[in-house]
């Protein structure tokens, strides 16, 4: 194709403002602050969760900033929607490594959107902490990525047990996002050990992320007549499998993970999710002064009860911000030995101690939902 | 046994409602042999607007009113977005090449998806509960439930209507003169344009309504939830044989019914497989649909 005059124009304008401002970026030299990237969900299918986890990221953050920085310096965060989807996560990485030259990435709630971005964090050795992924693969990346939360085989173990032990269930439907690496694994454990532990896994059954009509998947499980249905999805699909789950006759309880953490399943849900279990992070009835102090502060921000996404967001910015004081410089390298030594942090969420592969080892909780509200029921160490 | 009769009424709720967008894009075909592609979004708008109808103008009517009139101003609003939709995208190609006005329909597409998580916000939104929940009748074991009843019985009326316009009324009688030859009824006195624009009406209409029963059945709604539905109902409509009215609403039927049984036996992976491997046996095998070419029935 012959270039038009226009296009050389173009390109020539755009060739001198590149080299001009540099990129734009935030870090510029000499600047007094430390740029520390955040992607996150923020619209999209499981917006609430990008957006719990960024409130609590800007709450720590502004408490370092007000207690005077991080080495003298403020932290300066910068976000970047990655809209629920994954291919978008890594753009949103890159551009925030490239463009804005952090130290370090936090971010993201959801596995698979970790997953896809996680290998660029690897690549450009920049430390990454994931607030909430729990899926294993996700820190099995590289020696850079590091979760602020247990892992599912943790989750899966701890659901199963709970179901077996403390139900008394012995025959257990499975109903799982086969498009979703967090679904499927939290799905594979809880099926290991509830077997180990002598039940039975009656039927497995699955559904796409975006779906919205499950009863040919319900009326199969109910052919089945389980006395548990163990779902392990996200709050947007499990309010709804709830809902046709109980318009089928299907009345046992339903159990799930961590994904079912928001307003949404319960406003989706209704009534049908009412007595159903699921594992979770933190629970804001706790008693614990660390958790209602930590209430106190989010509610007088946000006007708002954190749920757990929040909290981990929280935990997570403070994770990071210990690790870069206790590293004494804002070397990426650095930041990342010091996360790996942590040692019984004192998280809103609990103690919590890196192990050898960069997995936070912390406890679990069991909420129960009981009118409309997600109420503590048990908790599991470790 | 019951629970192949259950598949088999979740199947066919599933069915009407592709059905009822299957209609829209027959008959857009049937009169401009335009693939309209933002029909689907139509159907969401459809939602969207039930959505907001549901929350604010229903309040304080009594609980039988309220969903006779969220379906009314829904199929109102997507009726008025028909027609602006051809009015504005697709009249002025109507002597293009059709590869134009198909590209159109691509782009009127996009931006009623993306336009829509700009105005309604990305995030999934719960419908309001217009018809509460509760099993009506069992059969052998397979529970009807209130709702389904309810999409069945809409489903139907509105085809019925729709029959009763397309075979009884001049203005049907003119449709289905418009989709035998353009120049030919023109000859004889038949406005076109009004023509055209009815037809467009009519089917977002059944779009709309489509989006409701959609949001009372599965309270989540959000701007892209017409991009499957809207692929489905196409190729529903294709299988029945495109420009066929009875032929939509069997093939969308059909669709619904092979999905559950599917996902029910097989396995939801290849939910969407399927849609697409019907898709290509129907034009390997009866490129015309399973009801052919009969003239006689075109809208």
């Amino acid at each position: 194709m012959r270039r038009t005059f226009p296009s050389v124009v173009f390109t020539l304008m755009w060739t001198v403002s590149a080299v001009a401002f540099g990129g734009g970026g935030c870090a510029k030299p000499g600047a007094k602050t430390i740029p520390v990237g955040e992607y996150g969900s923020l619209t999209g299918g499981t917006a609430t969760f990008g957006q719990s986890s960024h409130q609590g990221t800007m709450l720590a953050t502004e408490e370092v900033n007000a207690a005077g920085g991080l080495l003298g310096q403020k932290v300066e965060v910068i976000t970047e929607d990655d809209q629920s989807r994954p291919e978008e996560a890594k753009t949103a990485v890159l551009k925030l490594i490239k463009q804005n030259n952090v130290v370090a990435v936090i971010g993201e709630v959801a596995s698979s959107r970790s997953l896809a971005a996680a290998p660029e964090c690897q690549k450009s050795k920049i430390p990454m902490i994931s607030p909430a992924s729990t899926n294993p693969k996700v820190t099995e990346i590289g020696d850079y990525i590091f979760r602020a939360c247990f892992v599912d085989t943790f989750q899966g173990e701890a659901m199963a047990k709970f179901a077996r032990n403390d139900l008394k269930l012995s025959r257990v439907a499975v109903l799982k996002d086969v498009k979703n690496d967090y679904s499927v694994g939290l799905a594979d454990f809880f099926e290991k050990t509830f077997k180990a532990e002598g039940g039975e896994i009656t039927v497995v059954q699955s559904y796409s992320e975006g779906d919205i009509d499950f009863r040919a998947q319900l009326t199969a499980i109910k052919g089945q007549s389980p006395d548990g249905v163990f779902v392990p999805g996200y709050y947007t699909e499990v309010g709804l499998i709830a809902r046709q789950a109980r318009e089928l006759g299907i009345t046992v309880p339903l159990m799930g993970g961590d994904g079912w953490d928001s307003p949404k399943t319960i406003e989706i849900g209704g009534a049908a999710v009412e007595g159903s279990y699921f594992g979770n992070h933190y629970a804001a009835d706790d008693p614990d002064p660390v958790i209602q102090s930590f209430i106190q502060k989010f509610k007088a921000k946000y006007g708002i009860v954190p749920d757990a996404m929040a909290v981990l967001g929280y935990d997570a910015a403070s994770l990071l911000y210990d690790a870069i004081k206790r590293a004494g410089s804002a070397e990426p390298a650095k930041i990342r030995d010091a996360l790996a030594a942590t040692a019984d942090f004192q998280g809103v969420s609990g103690k919590l101690t890196m192990d050898a592969n960069r997995n936070a080892k912390k406890k679990l909780v069991i909420m129960k939902i009981e009118n409309g509200a997600n109420k503590f029921h048990a908790e599991v160490k470790p | 046994m019951s629970e192949f009769l259950q598949q088999t009424v979740n199947g066919l709720a599933w069915g009407s409602i592709y059905a009822l967008i299957a209609l829209g894009y027959t008959m857009v075909y049937g009169v401009l042999r335009l693939i309209n592609f933002a029909h689907g979004d139509v159907y969401m708008i459809g939602a969207m607007t039930g959505y907001y109808a549901g929350n604010l103008i229903t309040r304080g009517l009594p609980a039988g009113a309220a969903f006779p009139v969220v379906l009314a101003c829904s199929m109102a609003v997507c009726g008025v977005l028909g027609f602006l939709i051809e009015r504005a995208a697709y009249r002025p190609l109507r002597n293009a090449p059709r590869i134009n006005s198909l590209i159109t329909a691509i782009g009127v597409s996009l931006l009623l998806e993306f336009g829509g998580q700009l105005l309604f916000g990305a995030d999934p939104k719960v419908f309001p509960p217009l018809i509460p929940e509760q099993p009506l009748f069992e059969i052998g074991g397979a529970v009807i439930g209130r709702i389904q009843a309810v999409i069945f019985a809409v489903a139907l009326v509105l085809m019925a209507v729709l029959r009763f316009i397309v075979v009884k009324t001049r203005l049907g009688k003119a449709m289905r003169a418009v989709s035998f030859s353009h120049v030919a009824s023109q000859l004889v006195g038949v406005p076109l344009d009004t023509v055209v624009s009815f037809t467009f009406v009519l089917g977002s209409m059944l779009a709309g309504a489509g989006g409701v029963l959609v949001g009372i059945a599965n309270p989540k709604v959000e701007p892209l939830m017409g991009i499957m539905p809207g692929l489905k109902a196409f190729v529903a409509a294709v299988l029945g044989g495109i420009g066929n009215i009875p032929g939509a609403l069997a093939g969308g039927l059909l669709m619904g019914l092979s999905e559950t049984y599917v996902v029910g036996y097989v396995s939801s992976t290849y939910r969407d497989a399927l849609a697409f491997v019907l898709l290509i046996l129907i034009l390997l095998v009866r490129p015309g649909g399973l009801f052919g070419k009969s003239v006689s029935d075109k809208v």
